[in-house]
Order: structure tokens, then sequence, then C-alpha cells
């Protein structure tokens, strides 16, 4: 008898032990159903504006499409960016998505439409979408349909300190990767630190590696590497070992591979408090070096990624990507209509004025009014060709592998050939 | 007491069935019936448990186990075959066998430092002393901490070059021990277990003073008349009647570093470069980043093994001895 408790003891032990693994993966979903008796519609909306003035801005659009169509009922719900990526994959795993959800495009998107849980907006938006900028809607077709309604596109460029830069002699940005290694060792001189990089979250030291990449095996070569599942071309290697010479002037702020993006200590706010004089970063990145830290003003300045010698890109392919909002399957009309209304010229107005979002409809270009995001605009409107976010273009799989493998290439653990190799791997294993 | 007083008694187990009638056919059938009834309204009083228990544990747990043998995205039933590939690959993965080696440095450390530590203090705070009370719920509060929050605090405190740990350390003259702390990959790991240590150490002392508080002092006192000194009373009087609870202490120590996930992934998400990575983290990287939910779940599936073997093992060979005499334990031969 004792023996008997014993293993039932030891079984349950060892269940509630291992509780924690196996519960963790069976996943768990919300629910979002709309519709109700007395004839309001209730559309619940996911949303990653987290921040302000965004976060304002957003709730007052809602309120303010609620007082046009009385019937309807918009419910916001908010997460933060990796916090919305986790639930969103636990939702698509129990098959049923919130009516509007923010998406970035790419291989998560396609993903979700393969799964069959994301509504073909092609026809049902044409009449008022075909006006928008073609560029900006790019990451959200597949196979030639419209599965997402962009609100905002951007790029990745560099930002930096003009006040650093001037105390390190720098007159005028560089545009050759030579003269950006250059510019570094000027800064480092002054003792400057050069560059901030939010080391523990892997995806801003990601962007160094692709925009390398495209500018010395070309934006094709990425398209083909990702078809062919071989990223072992000359180019990526020349990319990485271009990364891997950078590295070696260690022009990272203390610390750099536990820092975070968007924390008090993390790499916006080094930035934005004036202790690095760079960062790689998307168009988001004034507010956020506001949010955390205390900003630049108007000693931030942007310069598009420099142009690498020898390589096949140009210095004006951008590397970027925006937000758009996807409908689950079946959302009820009134999520349609809300989409119309968020990419109306007073909407985009709006979003441009107050949260320094790059216009998508052509007629709100007028409001913008940061000498900063004018640059990112200009470089936009001017690009001789786009690559989406590598994390988002490439099958989940493959995107962290690339994060993962140039992470341990800036943390010196593997070469330019291995994380050539363990990327190719990945996408092999991939099907 | 108990084996005295029940040489003078009836055996009570074998009383009620002396007194019982002769069974005639009957009766045989009333009691079986009666037992019939017995066993449904357990029955009955278990569904809801039961239900609760098998769908949301037993199911997914087998699900878990079922989905570990294909490739699956996690869209829809996993339908892509993979036979053993998910645990060929696990075991030749660098970073999941870098797992289960800084998973054994945990536990070693645990059971090397963290335990001693605790054990100490509890000795310590087990003696008459001015404010006892405080410093218990002082050394207690931190366990109380979710361990989200502790390691929001111990990101901040362990910053480099602006945290709460180099002022310190700078303000005492020693900014040459400063460092990166998580930042680097050499000594991600220690300052890890440093948290660690802070946040459990304290659940660890609590157990050993109850424990203590559970010996008789008559047996300490006596070994006092007999002449043995402090570490003679430590060494022979309070470990030998503190081993129950140090051998449950270790149990929940090595489960917990088997299974460790908030912490690292509040501090570090398991870098830099996979050199703070615990199975659970890779788990988590593999089920919910990269979308390959048949390799997670091989993870979990031998995180559960090792779970499993450890605690039957363990149950078996080491708490046996607890179990099986319940609180008689004094027979003398200290084993």
């Amino acid at each position: 008898m004792g023996d008997r408790a014993l293993s039932r003891r030891g079984f349950l032990a060892a269940s509630a032990a291992a509780g924690l693994g196996m519960t963790a993966l069976s996943g768990c979903g919300g629910d979002s159903d709309g519709g109700s008796s007395d004839g309001t519609t209730t559309v619940e909306w996911w949303n990653i504006s987290t921040t302000e003035p965004a976060k304002t801005v957003w709730a007052g659009l809602a309120k303010k499409f609620e007082a046009q169509n009385p019937k309807v009922k918009i419910k916001i719900v908010q997460l933060e960016n990796d916090a919305y990526k986790s639930k969103m994959t636990a939702l698509t795993a129990s098959g049923k998505l919130p009516d509007i959800f923010h998406t970035w495009g790419g291989g998560v998107l396609k993903q979700q439409v393969d799964a069959g849980l994301v509504e073909d907006l092609t026809d049902r938006t044409k009449p008022w979408a075909d006006a928008l900028l073609p560029v900006a809607k790019k990451p959200y077709i597949l196979d030639d349909k419209t599965y997402a309604i962009p609100f905002d596109i951007g790029m990745v460029g560099f930002w930096y300190n003009k006040a650093l830069f001037e105390q390190a002699g720098i007159s005028t940005p560089p545009t050759t990767w030579n003269g950006f290694l250059d510019a570094v060792r000027k800064l480092k001189a002054k003792g400057i630190t050069p560059l901030a990089l939010g080391g523990k979250e892997k995806w801003p030291g990601m962007y160094y590696w692709a925009y390398l990449s495209m500018r010395t095996a070309g934006i094709d070569a990425l398209q083909k590497a990702s078809d062919d599942k071989d990223f072992t071309a000359p180019g990526f290697v020349q990319a990485g070992q271009h990364l891997k010479d950078l590295v070696q002037l260690q022009p990272f702020q203390k610390g750099f591979l536990g820092a975070a993006y968007s924390t008090p200590t993390g790499e916006a706010a080094t930035v934005g408090n004036g202790k690095a004089a760079m960062e790689l970063m998307g168009q988001w990145a004034p507010s956020v070096q506001a949010d955390q830290g205390k900003g630049l003003g108007k000693n931030l300045g942007f310069f598009p990624f420099p142009a690498v010698e020898g390589g096949r890109g140009a210095i004006t392919e951008v590397f970027g990507g925006g937000g758009g909002h996807a409908l689950r399957k079946g959302a009820p009309q009134a999520a349609v209509d809300f989409l119309k209304f968020f990419a109306s010229e007073s909407t985009d107005t709006e979003l441009v004025r107050k949260t320094g979002t790059i216009p998508v409809v052509p007629g709100a270009e007028s409001a913008l009014s940061d000498p900063n995001i004018k640059a990112v605009q200009a470089q936009l409107k001017a690009a001789t060709g786009f690559q989406l976010f590598l994390d988002q273009a490439y099958a989940p799989a493959v995107g962290q592998e690339v994060n993962d493998s140039v992470a341990a290439l800036i943390a010196g653990s593997k070469s330019p050939e291995q994380v050539a190799q363990s990327i190719t791997k990945t996408a092999k294993e991939e099907q | 007491m108990t084996s005295t007083s029940s040489t003078f008694l009836p055996d009570k187990r074998s009383g009620p069935s002396v007194e019982l009638p002769p069974p005639d056919a009957d009766f045989a059938r009333g009691r079986a019936r009666r037992r019939l009834l017995n066993w449904l309204t357990a029955v009955g009083f278990q569904v809801p448990a039961l239900v609760l228990f098998i769908g949301l544990v037993l199911l997914p747990m087998l699900f878990a186990l079922y989905a570990a043998f294909f490739r699956w995205g996690g869209f829809g039933m996993p339908s892509d075959y993979a036979g053993t590939d998910n645990f060929t690959r696990l075991f030749q993965d660098p970073v999941f066998l870098g797992d289960l080696w800084r998973c054994l440095v945990l536990v070693g450390l645990s059971l090397a430092l963290q335990l001693p530590f605790a054990l100490a203090l509890a000795v310590a705070l087990n003696q008459r002393l001015r404010g006892r009370a405080v410093y218990r719920m002082l050394f207690f509060a931190p366990y109380v901490l979710s361990e989200a929050i502790t390691g929001v605090l111990f990101s901040m405190v362990f910053a480099p070059g602006d945290g709460l740990a180099d002022h310190v350390l700078g303000a005492v003259g020693l900014d040459g021990l400063g460092g990166e702390w998580f930042a680097d990959p050499s000594y991600v790991m220690a300052t890890l277990f440093l948290v660690m240590t802070w946040k459990y150490f304290g659940f660890h002392m609590m157990l050993y003073l109850a424990g203590l508080q559970s010996i008789p002092a008559e047996l300490t006192e006596a070994a006092l008349i007999d002449g043995a000194g402090p570490w003679q009373r430590f060494r022979n009087v309070t470990l030998p009647l503190l081993a129950p609870t140090l051998r449950i202490s270790v149990f929940l120590s090595v489960i917990g570093a088997i299974q460790l996930f908030d912490l690292v992934w509040v501090i570090t998400q398991g870098g830099p470069d996979h050199h703070s990575e615990t199975m659970a983290v890779t788990m988590f990287q593999y089920g919910f980043k990269r979308y390959q939910v048949g390799y997670a779940s091989a993870i979990s599936v031998v995180m559960f093994g090792i779970c499993l073997v450890f605690a039957l093992a363990y149950q078996r060979f080491v708490l046996r001895r607890d179990l099986e005499g319940a609180t008689t334990n004094m027979r003398g031969d200290g084993k």
C-alpha cells in the first residue's frame, strides 16, 4: 500500500514538474465575438501602439469612428511588440484571430493566410485602396491578392547625433562602407561610443547583416536565396565579413550584448541620452529615443545605409517595412468600414501630424513637418528597390535563424561562413 | 510511545472482521451492492477534477508526445511524420546540449552553495536572537516577489555601468569587480545564479526552520549534558533529524533548476549568444518564435522525461525512508 501511494505521488510530482513544459505548448486563446442582440457590432482591434503619442491618438480615432457609426463598438486590445507576436502565435494555432489585427506582412501573414484565417480584401477594398502608396502595400500582397491595408511604411537607416559627429570632426555623413568605418574610428578616437545596439533582442543586429547583404549580394539575391534555400553565395559571406570588420572596431556601447531596445537602459535610450553617436533603426527611432531617453531634438539626423564598394546594391535601395491591418476570415462589414476610415486622407493626415508616421495616402504628404521624417520619406519615394524586414519576409524559423546567427557573429562565436551555413541549414529544414 | 501502547490494545484492524456473522449469499450480494454504490459515489465526486485533469493536463501532454514525432508548424493537425528526427536533431544541437550542461551546473551550484547557505541562516535564526522575526521576514520576502518582477529588478541592478551593482562596487573602491554582468558570456551564469539564490534561499530557509522547530529540545539538551560541542550537536543531532526536510528541499531545488524559465526569459532571453539558455527557453524559442512546434514538443518531452526519471528515482531511493515509517523515525539507527 505504501508503495502505491508512493508511486502515485511520484507521478503527480513529476507531472506537476513537467506541467509547465507541456501545457505551455498546448496554447491558449482569447475570443473575439462580435455582434449582439441589440444590433450593435463589437469589433475587436488588436494593435501594438503601446507608446505615446500613438496610443492616445489611436484611441481618439476609434472614438471618432464610433461617433460616425453609432451601431459599432471598437474594442481596442494593445500589446507590446513581442508579447503581441507570442499571443498571435497562440491564437493562430487555436484557429481564430481578432477581427482587426496588426500585421507586418511577409512570412507570418502568409502562414495565417495558408491556414485559411485571413480575409481576402482584394475586391472589398479595391475602390479606395488603389490610391494608396504602392510601396506601402507591397508587404501584404501575396499571390496578387491583398490581405491587409497599410497605415504606415518606413525604412531603416542610421540615426545620428549631429553634435557628436561635429565633435569628432565628421562634416558629412558617410556614403560608403569604408567611409562609415572611418567615421566609427574617428568617433572612437574622441572617446565617443559610435553605435548603440540592443544585442539581447537580436533583431537590431540583423539590420546590419541584411543591409550589407543587400549592398553586396543585391536584393534579387536575397529573394533567390530564400526561394532556393541557399544562402551560401559569396555575397552573403562577404556581408558577414564586412559586419565582422565593424564588430572588430568595438563600436558598441558597454554591455550591448545584454541591452534591450526600448528600455531606460536600452539602445534607443543610449542614443537619446547622447551616450552613443548612432543607431541603425527604423523610422520610429526618434519617438522611442524621446520616450525612453531625453531625445536629441534638433541634433538628430538621418542618413541612408552606405553603399559597399564593389557591391551589387545601390545606396537608394531601402530595407524596411510598415504596419498594416488585416481582418480575420469572416470579420463583420464594420471591420472593412473601419479600414477604409483608417486609410482616409483625414485619418492619415492626423496620423502623420500627431504620431510621425509616413503617409500612405498621397494627399496626407503635406502634413509632414519633421525634417527627419521628411528625409526618410524622400528616401522612400526615390527608392529604386525595396526589401521587407527579413524576419518578416522569410518563414519564421529562417527569420529567427538569421537573427540568431548574426547575433552569434556579433558576439564573436560564428564566422561569416558559419552564419551563411546555419541560415541555409534552417531554410532547408523548412519544407 | 505508539508502539508501546499498541501492545496493550487488541489489534484494531482485525477486530471488526472477527465480530462479523458468517457470510451467507444474501449478505454477500448486499455487500457487493454497497461496495458498488460507494465506488459510484467516489467516482461521482471525482468526475469534475478528473475531467479537468484529463482535459488540461493529460491530453495536452499526450498530444505533445504525439506532435514530437512530426514536423509541425502549429497550424491544423500534424501530418508530416518525421519519426525520431526531432530527437536525433535535438541531441546534435549544441544549444540543447549546452542547455543540459547548464542545467547540471545550476543543480550543482544550488546543492553546493544555495542550500548550505539557507541551512546556515536557518540554524542561525533558530537561536534566541533579538529581532529574529524581522530577519526571517526579510529573508523570505524575495520569494514572495514574482519572477518577472525579480527579473526586471535585477536587469536594472546589473545594468553595465549605470546599475546599482556597479555604483555600490564603485563606492567601496572595487570598481574593478564591476563588469558587464548579464552581458558577458563568461559571467552571465554566475550572475544569474546570484539572482536565483537571492530569490530562493528564503524559501529553503523557511523549510529548514520548520524542520528545526520540530526537533525536540530535549535531544539537544541531552547531547549538551553528554558533553557534545556545538559542531557535534549540529552534526549528530540536528542534521540527522533534519534529513527528511533536506531531502525534500533538494528535490524541489533540482526540479526548479530543470524547469527554470521566467527569470532567464525576462533578464537575458537566454543570451548573450545562448550562454544562459535553459531547456525551457529553447523550447519557447522554437515553439513560439520559430513555429517549429514539433521540434519544441520534442524538447518538452525530453524535459518531461528528465523530470519523471529524476522524480521517480528520487522517490524510490532517497525519499523512501521518509515516507515509509512516517513520523516514527527514532529507531536509533539513524537510517
